[in-house]
């Protein structure tokens, strides 16, 4: 359906353009919605629609006033601050632990496999609801709560299986040998993993991180419930405001972060042709 | 690894060490390696993340409130037959003037009252009410000075409810999730009509997901095909229209539909600037379950589309041209031979976008208004909002759990965990 | 279960416990954010630091979740608070339940400058909500109505009646999304008198015939859950009515000159105040704080920022203009006699009994 064979009917040819026409829509709901933010972002005025002024381009319509207010505003810059640093760290700690135990996971050797892969990968799938109470009282009782550590360490379990799952997706079809190989030239065991297995799961390692990066990016279900004022993030802080004032600085914050989700996937896209290049899978 | 050399009647290495026992070992040693690689994020998840689940949801059975309150009341109660019809006898008033004269030294008789009230209404300032008393009676006889301060303490419900919620455990808040509750004469039954609620948020949280599963799967479905049949330089070109939503948030994701969803929203706004509707009825297009459903099908839409895309694209187009040649009609083929090779696709993506949708609880929250939202924000309310009940939120969470681990087991089966693949 | 995740966790609170900075002392204090905390760092913190240079004062904006996170700290044993900001009915709940402090209010607070002590100047009755010794009352503030000015056809309504006549007042409205208030609020619309309302609730009938009232607007109604929300949607022109808090109307009126107005009948009276939680580390520190910071002249002050009644007969008459406005903020206040005439007082008892039953009741006629 790719293309039009030369044999095809009238029926079949419009049947081909409608559906072209199908996919043209569907496309433009997935994608309009994101783009839509960015030019209401610049509105004069605080709606959220477009004005006549905007309609016509009048550029006394348009206004970086929202975007101003963002960076003027203290609460926004410390939301700014705490969601890089909860992200950094709960990225490095999913990321160090995760990939360790895909090594782990991917040996043949592991007894009940997929029994603890069920458990790894079940942050990933139980409702953030019943995890955020759930440490919501824990991490109470344990002294976590309102504290930086404690949305870390929520955010890290969360991240993790995003990391166990591309991690072992690189390392289907490791070729075992190539450790065996490594030990039978000489190189003791912390070097074959930094020279040879480091190498090869690399890019699993980095996609895995930035999903646990935007895992903990995004997350607020859990920031809402075991974080307090000190910890709120940037989507703490969009929740927030949504459900109470909803101002078109919500929009500017908004748009930046779709900068910012363009910027991780541009990393993933390249990573991704890196590694087909590497193994000879892409045209380039 | 070693060497092996035939020593007798039993292959040994050249240690001596006898075969299969080196064997045994290699693989104990590789076993042990591989668990103990895995054994730091077990252990991690296990603090940070299972084990505060359990704890939580311990709080669905577990109730101490009324034994370590009301202790001798628990234990006077005893002997009442609640078969009866008749009041507690004197011991039992007067065990329960004692235990709210120290509950109410002790700044605890507020708990019971509250978990008390739970069921019978009026629980809450009764206890309050003699509590303040309580100090004050001495002597007896306690039934008949009880029942001057108050004669709700006549009501055999109150007493029944004391003397079923007397043990660690309770059932009573599984009994609410299930909009049941205990009828005075013990047995279980409905609850009144106008009380009835948790079946019908389950029902409407499974139908919702369900269709919005359903509608994903419609919008996914030939987009993938389109996707899994371009060359793979324009295909991968279009894959970033699927792609660029997966990775933005999903608060900026939300905050896009409420600009365009909204009153004075830009498709209101559009249809009134080209005349088709009055600028004084414009569509409630949010906060209601219509909003619930178009964000949510927006924001899930790439969960089907990615498994769907990563099936087909290993279907060969040959098999298509096959049925061609074979005499099927175009649709006849689509139908007949592509279709049943993507249900490995339709099954892991549908069952993906269905336990993601039945937990969800942002979106809801902010575009689902009365009729949109879900279970999840139930359980958000009972947790910290206004009314709090810890007990009723653990048993909707259990429940809640029960139906997405169901589903997770059905995609392990079906799918395997193994073949989970993201973006 | 639950004492062996204690015992397990102990070692990791120790570990945690030493991070806390012994140098100068914080005080989180637990308020509603916004315009309200806004009024009272002004009022009470930014003077009180200045004068103890050794204090930060820590603003942390979860009273809507405060009892709920409150009992979580109690129950764990683990307080991380030290002052909480609460309304007077959930204030009883925590002072029932032992999760407050309770204080003699003569000796926690200063006197008024006559030399009254805060037993007699406060509101009578506002230090012991529900016969309990535990509450600070720092303001009364309304629960009641705004409407857009100029989307009501030219005539202002003016009864509680008019906001559930969909004839008269097409539209729709902004309720908060619970019983208390709007049980009490349809049944005066239906012509129950005020002071009989919680009589009738307490007949099953009465609550049946509120919801049968309610009934009749349920489809024009948006239901909010955050103070914030009904004086946006009304300067977004998403509703034609709200009830609001009478503080967040005026700042959208006064501040922000939205077309709004207000309908004070039957404005539902409340209290809002501090609670000390049990087990603050900090409680000499608090204590400190708390005779400064409900003073005379700092109720007083507070109402320079926020349209909120001052909780001590003291402050009334120090009541001046606007802070940056300079607007006099007298006849902005629920108190106000013009505004005052058709009140009503939660009755917290009632409530006390009938929520878990009611909201439950709520929760299903909403969803259906």
């Amino acid at each position: 359906m790719s293309s039009l064979p030369p044999y095809a009917g009238p029926l079949e040819r419009s049947w081909f353009y409608a559906y072209r026409t199908i996919c043209a829509a569907i496309f433009v709901f997935l994608i309009a919605p994101i783009f839509v933010i960015i030019p209401l972002s610049f509105n004069e005025l605080p709606y959220f629609t477009f004005t006549p002024e905007m309609l016509s381009l009048d550029p006394a319509g348009y206004s970086t006033k929202w975007y101003e207010e963002f960076f003027a505003e203290q609460s926004w810059r410390d939301a700014v601050g705490n969601s890089f640093f909860i992200a950094i760290f709960a990225t490095l700690m999913s990321t160090s632990v995760g990939t360790v135990a895909a090594l782990g996971l991917s040996s043949p050797a592991m007894p009940f496999r997929s029994a603890v892969m069920a458990i790894l990968i079940s942050p990933m799938i139980v409702p953030l609801i019943i995890s955020a109470a759930g440490m919501f009282f824990f991490y109470t009782r344990i002294g976590l709560a309102s504290t930086h550590l404690g949305v870390i360490l929520a955010h890290a379990a969360l991240g993790t299986p995003f990391v166990v799952i591309t991690v072992t997706a690189t390392l289907v079809g490791f070729d075992q040998s190539l450790v065996r190989a490594s030990a039978s030239l000489g190189a003791n065991p912390t070097r074959t993993f930094f020279k040879v297995i480091v190498p090869l799961i690399l890019p699993g390692v980095i996609s895995g991180g930035l999903f646990a990066f935007i895992t903990s990016f995004d997350e607020v279900v859990v920031v809402l419930f075991v974080g307090s004022v000190e910890q709120r993030t940037i989507p703490w802080k969009m929740f927030s405001g949504i459900r109470e004032e909803i101002r078109p600085t919500i929009l500017a914050v908004a748009t930046l972060l779709v900068m910012i989700s363009m910027l991780l996937l541009t990393m993933l896209e390249l990573l991704r042709r890196r590694n087909e290049r590497l193994r000879g899978l892409s045209p380039g | 690894m070693a060497q092996a050399e035939i020593t007798g009647d039993t292959m040994r290495t050249a240690d001596g060490v006898p075969l299969k026992l080196a064997l045994e070992r290699a693989l104990f040693r590789s076993r042990l390696r591989a668990v103990m690689l895995v054994l730091p994020l077990f252990a991690f998840l296990l603090v940070t993340f299972v084990l505060p689940i359990f704890d939580m949801l311990f709080r669905s059975v577990e109730d101490q409130i009324v034994a370590d309150i009301l202790p001798r009341t628990v234990v006077a109660i005893e002997a009442w037959d609640e078969t009866s019809g008749d009041l507690p006898g004197e011991p039992v008033f007067e065990a329960i003037v004692k235990d709210m004269a120290e509950g109410r030294k002790n700044k605890t008789l507020g708990r019971v009252a509250r978990r008390l009230n739970y069921e019978v209404s009026g629980a809450a300032s009764l206890f309050r009410k003699s509590g303040r008393k309580a100090p004050k009676i001495t002597q007896g006889p306690y039934r008949e000075k009880l029942l001057k301060i108050d004669k709700r303490w006549k009501n055999l419900d109150l007493w029944n409810l004391i003397k079923r919620e007397k043990g660690d455990f309770t059932a009573s808040f599984f009994l609410a999730a299930a909009d049941m509750q205990y009828q005075p004469d013990g047995s279980i039954g409905m609850r009144p009509e106008n009380r009835q609620i948790y079946v019908h948020l389950f029902g409407r949280t499974l139908w919702l997901s369900g269709l919005i599963t359903v509608l994903c799967l419609l919008l996914a479905y030939p987009v993938s095909y389109l996707l899994a049949t371009l060359p793979l330089r324009s295909g991968n070109l279009l894959m970033i229209l699927v792609l660029l939503p997966f990775w933005t948030s999903l608060l900026v994701r939300t905050t896009s539909w409420i600009a365009l969803l909204q009153t004075q929203g830009v498709i209101n706004s559009f249809l009134v600037g080209i005349g088709l509707i009055d600028d004084g009825d414009r569509l409630q297009l949010i906060h209601n379950q219509f909003g619930t459903i178009v964000a949510m099908t927006h924001i899930l839409l790439p969960f089907m589309i990615l498994p769907l895309y990563s099936v087909m694209k290993t279907i060969p187009p040959s098999y298509m041209r096959a049925a061609r040649s074979l005499g099927a009609t175009p649709f006849t083929a689509f139908v007949k031979v592509y279709m049943p090779n993507t249900v490995a696709g339709v099954g892991a993506g549908g069952i993906l976008v269905f336990i993601l949708a039945i937990g969800y609880y942002i979106t809801p929250a902010l575009v689902g208004g009365r009729t949109g939202t879900l279970i999840s924000n139930f359980i958000a309310s009972f947790i910290s909002g206004s009314t709090q009940n810890w007990g009723l939120a653990a048993a909707l969470g259990v429940m809640l759990l029960a139906i997405v681990l169901a589903l997770y087991f059905l995609y392990d089966k079906i799918v395997g965990i193994d073949n989970m693949k993201l973006g | 279960m639950k004492r062996l995740l204690g015992s397990t966790s102990l070692a990791l609170v120790a570990a945690f416990a030493m991070t806390a900075s012994a140098q100068a002392v914080d005080l989180t204090f637990v308020s509603w954010g916004g315009a309200y905390t806004a009024s009272q760092q002004k009022a009470y913190h930014d003077p009180y630091m200045a004068a103890n240079p050794d204090v930060k004062i820590i603003n942390d904006d979860s009273s809507a979740e405060g009892l709920a996170k409150l009992r979580a700290q109690v129950e764990a044993g683990n307080v991380t608070w030290d002052l909480v900001d609460m309304v007077a009915a959930d204030a009883i709940t925590a002072c029932e339940e032992g999760l407050v402090e309770e204080f003699d209010p003569d000796e926690l607070l200063a006197m008024a400058p006559d030399n009254t002590p805060a037993s007699k100047d406060f509101i009578p009755g506002s230090l012991n909500p529900g016969d309990t010794n535990c509450y600070i009352p720092l303001i009364v503030y309304s629960t009641t109505f705004g409407f857009r000015t100029d989307m009501v056809g030219g005539t202002a309504p003016t009864t509680i009646a008019d906001v559930f006549d969909l004839k008269k007042y097409p539209g729709k409205r902004a309720l908060e999304k619970k019983p208390i208030g709007n049980i009490e609020w349809a049944l005066i619309a239906d012509g129950v008198p005020g002071e009989k309302v919680y009589e009738v609730m307490d007949t099953p009938e009465g609550i049946d015939r509120a919801f049968a009232r309610l009934d009749t607007i349920k489809d024009s109604v948006i239901w909010w859950t955050k103070g914030a929300q009904p004086p946006q949607l009304l300067a977004d022109g998403e509703v034609v009515m709200a009830s609001a808090y009478n503080g967040r109307l005026f700042s959208a009126i006064a501040e922000k000159n939205q077309p709004i107005g207000m309908l004070w009948d039957w404005q539902v009276f409340d209290l809002d105040g501090w609670v000390i939680p049990k087990g603050t580390k900090n409680l000499a520190e608090v204590k400190k704080y708390l005779k400064f910071g409900t003073d005379t002249q700092r109720l007083a002050d507070q109402a320079k920022f926020i349209s909120y009644g001052p909780a001590r007969a003291s402050s009334a008459p120090l009541v001046g203009n606007h802070a940056e406005l300079g607007i006099d903020m007298k006849p902005h206040m629920p108190t106000d006699p013009n505004n005052a005439k058709t009140t009503l007082n939660f009755d917290y008892v009632w409530w006390a009994d009938h929520r878990a039953e009611l909201d439950e009741r709520f929760n299903a006629w909403l969803a259906k």
